[in-house]
């Protein structure tokens, strides 16, 4: 294929591109965003295959088989409720593709360059491989705290911040050995271990309630790796495509820190969990009165004798795998004429969106997923909202206590309604550390246990009820 | 001599405002399937990875390149596939209510 034909293929990758995030930002245009994603992913594909610089196809064909398997094979097999671990760990790989191109490229022996030329390729290669191996460790560790084989709680490093300006200054020190030196292998591999270890403590510092932020973080970095092994092949495409995605992980990280009223820079530099424990430890002087708890009859009997109910959702209903019977409740409840609906807030989960697509998963009818800001003011009117799961995003404190760690984060505002069930496992505190005041309210009934099995012995008591009126008519 | 870098850093520039302004709207809902596209997306990667492993002859340098395309494919594949699920799921909805 002639330079000419390929640079027309890479343009027309470029704009399908454009096309398909365009698409995947409404509902109506989604899935054929996606086709254009795919689209011109062929096209690029096909185009660069052809291209004079590619010969070797039997030993690419041998590369690209068990990738699209294994890519398959993972597509098809992962749970909704593990969603974020995917992306976590696909993210990885983008990062660590970008520092083997970055490798590769620096290793290739003719390069031809010289002068400021060499330079500038050396710069692009550098920065590549610490986007790269950032992107890389940090996805890892990400995916590790996702699916709970690392404890979610922030490590704080005493003088972590100093830690990392320091590895930022070892990074432009070697940059610039790695500029002057002759062979430059050596402090290109040290900044490359450097920026594994800055990746991981980034991560490794940032709590679990702050999954969805470092998820769009690292969304938005990998697109920055592509653009930077874009620039380093001089290959346009890359560069477009990296920044399309860098910049749209950029804005849902950005939406994310807005949701919980953060500065983007507070929850990067971490820390939530650490002042936060203070408070906890003081607050437990405060005393909020008795929680009441509740059975699962009594929370029936709530349900039945209400004319609206909202489900207010959060992690602990995707850790349960508890959605498809909280929608067979719904389906229930809204038989005998309710008024169901869900409130989602914009954090809730482990990923921006997670909720809305659990609920989907378990065929929950799309116009009564609502977010926050759309049932806030009708909370006051409805008679039970259900909590499954959710803490820190129902948590009164956030807008009535100003030392709070999550003050001034929006929540749903739960407590306005009759009456609150919270369906939770202990009266622990949640991801935030925070105390909820919420449990203790004379309104608010907690049903303590696994949610799955409160949810479905909820079920099992509704149909029945269902039954004994079927018998009384 | 430089013109190779400033044409790239306008194309970057001028690609990061239009993501801006493609995705500035974007509903809570789609939040998740967008993230896992633009994941997909960026597994564009795989043309940097396929122009180094491209060579027929056998270096470090293919081996790394290699290696790489496998990762970017996982990624592309897997990544499309999972968003098609995803939005399968939400259109089963739209026709069932």
């Amino acid at each position: 294929m002639s330079n000419n034909l390929l640079t027309v293929a890479y343009i027309a990758a470029s704009a399908l591109f454009i096309l398909s995030l365009g698409g995947l930002s409404n509902q109506e245009t989604a899935r054929r965003g996606n086709m254009f994603g795919i689209a011109g992913m062929a096209i690029a594909f096909v185009a660069t295959a052809l291209s004079t610089q590619v010969t070797g196809y039997t030993t690419l064909v041998a590369a690209i088989v068990p990738g699209a398997i294994i890519g398959s094979i993972l597509a098809a097999r992962v749970a909704m409720t593990s969603m974020p671990e995917l992306v976590a760990i696909l993210h990885s790989f983008v990062g660590l593709a970008a520092v083997l191109v970055g490798f590769a490229n620096y290793l290739q022996p003719e390069s031809g360059l010289v002068g400021a030329e060499a330079t500038i390729h050396e710069i692009e290669i550098y920065i590549g491989i610490f986007i790269g191996a950032v992107t890389f460790t940090g996805s890892i560790i990400a995916f590790g705290k996702l699916s709970a084989m690392i404890g979610s709680k922030p490590l704080m490093l005493p003088a972590r911040h100093l830690l990392n300006i320091s590895m930022l200054v070892a990074t432009f020190v070697f940059g610039w050995q790695f500029m002057t030196v002759e062979n430059g292998l050596q402090p290109l591999l040290i900044m490359t271990g450097i920026a594994c270890v800055l990746g991981v403590h980034l991560v490794m510092a940032i709590g679990g309630a702050d999954m969805p932020v470092v998820i769009s973080m690292l969304n938005s970095y990998s697109g920055w790796a592509a653009a930077a092994a874009g620039f380093m092949l001089s290959n346009d495409v890359l560069i477009i495509t990296g920044a399309l995605v860098g910049s749209s992980g950029a804005i849902l990280s950005y939406i994310m820190c807005a949701a919980m009223n953060r500065s983007f820079i507070s929850v990067i530099l971490g820390g939530f969990g650490e002042g936060s424990s203070k408070k906890a430890a003081s607050g437990e002087k405060k005393s909020y009165g008795e929680a009441t708890t509740t059975t699962v009859e009594e929370t029936v009997e709530l349900l039945n004798d209400a004319k609206s109910v909202v489900i207010v959702p959060g992690y602990g209903m995707a850790v349960a795998q508890a959605q498809h019977m909280v929608s067979d409740v719904t389906k229930i409840l809204r038989k005998r004429g309710k008024e169901v609906r869900f409130g989602i807030h914009p954090v809730a989960g482990r990923m921006p969106g997670h909720m809305n697509v659990l609920l989907a998963e378990a065929n929950v009818p799309y116009d009564i997923v609502l977010e926050m800001d759309e049932i806030n003011d009708d909370l006051s009117n409805t008679d039970v909202v259900l909590v499954v799961g959710a803490n820190d995003t129902v948590n009164p404190s956030a807008l009535d206590d100003p030392d709070s760690p999550i003050a001034g984060m929006p929540v749903m505002e739960v407590w306005n309604a009759q009456n609150v069930v919270v369906m939770k496992r202990s009266l622990g505190i949640g991801y935030a550390g925070v105390d909820n005041p919420l449990f203790y309210n004379d309104n608010t009934l907690m049903l303590l246990g696994d949610a799955k099995t409160n949810v479905s012995a909820v079920l099992n008591e509704l149909s029945a009820s269902e039954k004994k009126e079927l018998v009384a008519a | 001599m430089t013109e190779g870098l400033l044409t790239g850093l306008v194309v970057f520039v001028l690609a990061s405002f239009v993501g801006f302004e493609v995705i500035n709207k974007v509903p809570p809902t789609l939040h998740t399937p967008l993230m896992s596209g633009a994941n997909a997306i960026s597994g564009i990667a795989v043309v940097g990875a396929l122009l180094i492993a491209g060579a027929q002859e056998w270096n470090v340098t293919t081996i790394l390149g290699l290696i790489a395309v496998v990762l970017a494919t996982v990624n592309v594949v897997g990544g499309f596939l999972v968003t098609d699920r995803m939005l399968q799921m939400f259109k089963k909805k739209e026709t069932t209510t």
